[in-house]
């Protein structure tokens, strides 16, 4: 039994996702080897070797892996899939996106979102939202799975000192082209990996407010920023910040609540923080339901007051 | 140039769901019912590229249960021109639901396949990618906008560029057509239905097929041994102000 982790970098440096996900499949029992499919990605593979219990990279090396596109990762990943009982992507973006059409492929199940390895064959994951948990049993000869991170803690990026295995790498599929981006560049520690989020709601009233407001809060304590759902869809802040059931999982250490009123959808992104605070000025709001300290203020004088106090 | 658009009958949005007691599943019984959020805006995104005379047909489908097909009169209301039911009692599982997906693919030749990002119901996000690995189409997920380009009207041969949310920001994809489209929530607005639009979904085409039909096996793949709560967090306190917060957060908490 082995299991393979297909690896989320960006050709120079391994992921942090990537390292819960190792966690996840060493769980799985057995090996774990290390996809990491990429443009001059010498350097990601290297730094896949370094993470503890992994013992074997596979480094697969194209031009056409450079944005790593779906048809042509899935087609990687399928070139060696038979190696494998278990087959893991971290649940961001990227392996969401390539994860199905590899289990398609192989016609098996796929297992998202899991939170908990319960045996090799059986996983926990939560439906509606996170309102419930469901345990989930596999009768597929392979399982292709996708991590969600804050279920497991990550696995220490050095102390490995795996083999590199250099794979054919399978052709261009041609059929999708990478155009562009538009990465936020950003200082800021990145959402899903952050030990402190400080994050905002549609009471901020505009983009001007959110980022007046809620800016100085995240400079002064490191952390990124988040934003509920009601407050990127009226534009006070972009769409990537979203924390939720549909935008983004995270379990950082402190979780700030400002001018969140806490819909179900937002909880579910959120309520497995360490300590959550929230600040709202309307005492029956959800949000107080799962906060550790609840400060009931009006955040356009509490928030700066905290800062002060910080 | 035609669109398939499937579409997910699931628990509102608003809905608070509650786990069964046997823990055998959730209550769904005389629980409001909706199409899945993210269906409606592939449905509204398929209905504009019509009016924008992109699209010469859209198609919605629904695989599951008889009462699925209020969800497709909901979708002809907002603009669909017919609607195919896949009807099933059997737990459908994205696999299965992809292979009927396939299946209409074959028989319709549709251009682009536009489908919800992920059902709030199981939180799977696996369907359309996987119908793009089954039918070996391209696929851009988690669009939040599609151009097709000119001149691409008539189908094979033409172009669709695709924004997407990804993590850290946006990225834009070209596909050869025929495609596949899985939307994030920005991509568009639904319209709301009007009455006379309902009235006149009520005489639009539906025409229903079983998986046996279409030649496909729909059993589960995966057996759901138990459901159960999440972990309830502890009631937390009310803090009276700032100070005491900054003093909760050092001294008890010490998470600064």
């Amino acid at each position: 039994m082995t299991s393979l982790v297909i690896a989320e970098h960006d050709n120079a440096s391994i992921k942090g996702a990537t390292l819960n996900t190792v966690t996840a499949a060493l769980a799985c029992g057995g090996d774990v080897h290390v996809l990491v499919a990429g443009a001059n990605a010498g350097a990601a593979a290297a730094a896949a070797a370094q993470i503890a219990g992994v013992a074997k990279v596979i480094h697969a090396e194209g031009a056409h892996f450079a944005h790593g596109l779906a048809e042509n990762v899935a087609a990687q990943v399928l070139a060696i899939a038979a190696n494998y009982s278990h087959i893991l992507f971290p649940a961001t973006a990227s392996g969401k996106n390539i994860a199905p059409r590899v289990a398609a492929r192989l016609d098996v199940a796929q297992i998202s979102d899991i939170t908990k390895v319960d045996a090799a064959d059986t996983f926990e994951r939560p439906i509606y939202a996170g309102n419930a948990i469901a345990i989930v049993q596999s009768s597929d000869a392979t399982k292709v799975i996708t991590v969600r991170t804050t279920g497991f803690d990550p696995a220490s990026a050095t102390g490995g000192s795996a083999a590199v295995e250099v794979a054919a790498a399978t052709p261009d599929n041609g059929k999708s082209v990478f155009v562009g981006s538009e990465i936020a560049k950003s200082d800021r520690p990145e959402l899903t990996a952050a030990k402190i989020i400080v994050s905002g709601g549609r009471a901020l009233g505009s983009s001007e407010k959110f980022n007046e407001v809620m800016t100085p809060l995240a400079d002064k304590l490191g952390a990124a920023l988040g934003a509920s759902r009601a407050a990127v869809d009226a534009g006070y802040a972009p769409n990537d910040w979203q924390v939720g059931q549909t935008g983004k999982i995270v379990a950082p250490q402190l979780y700030i609540a400002a001018g969140i009123s806490g819909a179900i959808q937002h909880l579910a992104g959120m309520k497995d923080s360490k300590v959550i605070v929230a600040i709202n000025k309307d005492p029956e709001a959800p949000i107080f339901s799962v906060a550790d300290y609840g400060l009931e203020a009006d955040l356009f004088a509490a928030v700066p007051e905290l800062v002060k106090a910080l | 140039m035609k669109i398939l658009v499937p579409v997910k009958r699931v628990v509102d949005y608003n809905v608070k769901v509650r786990v069964k007691s046997d823990g055998t599943g959730v209550d769904i019984a005389n629980v409001k019912m909706s199409m899945n959020p993210f269906d409606e805006i592939a449905v509204e995104e398929a209905v504009r590229l019509k009016e924008k005379g992109v699209a010469t047909e859209v198609i919605a489908v629904s695989c599951g249960v008889t009462q699925c097909t209020e969800t497709l009169r909901t979708a002809m209301a907002i603009g669909t021109d017919r609607a195919i039911l896949v009807q099933t009692d059997v737990e459908l599982q994205p696999l299965a639901v992809a292979k009927l997906l396939k299946a209409l693919v074959d028989k319709e030749q549709p251009g682009l396949i536009i489908l919800g990002k992920q059902a709030i119901d199981d939180d799977c996000n696996q369907t359309g990618q996987m119908l793009a690995a089954l039918a070996d189409l391209p696929q851009a997920t988690f669009a939040s906008k599609v151009e097709v380009e000119a001149g691409a009207g008539a189908g094979a041969g033409g172009k669709v560029s695709v924004t997407r949310e990804v993590d850290g920001g946006l990225e834009t994809l070209s596909m050869a057509l025929p495609a596949v489209i899985t939307t994030d929530l920005r991509l568009n607005e639904p319209r709301y239905v009007t009455l006379p639009n309902i009235m006149k979904a009520k005489k639009k085409q539906l025409d229903t097929f079983t998986p046996e039909d279409l030649g496909v096996d729909v059993a589960p793949r995966l057996k759901t041994l138990k459901v159960s709560e999440p972990a309830k967090r502890g009631a937390g306190i009310k803090v009276a102000d700032v100070a005491t917060l900054v003093d909760k957060l050092r001294n008890e908490a010490k998470v600064i």
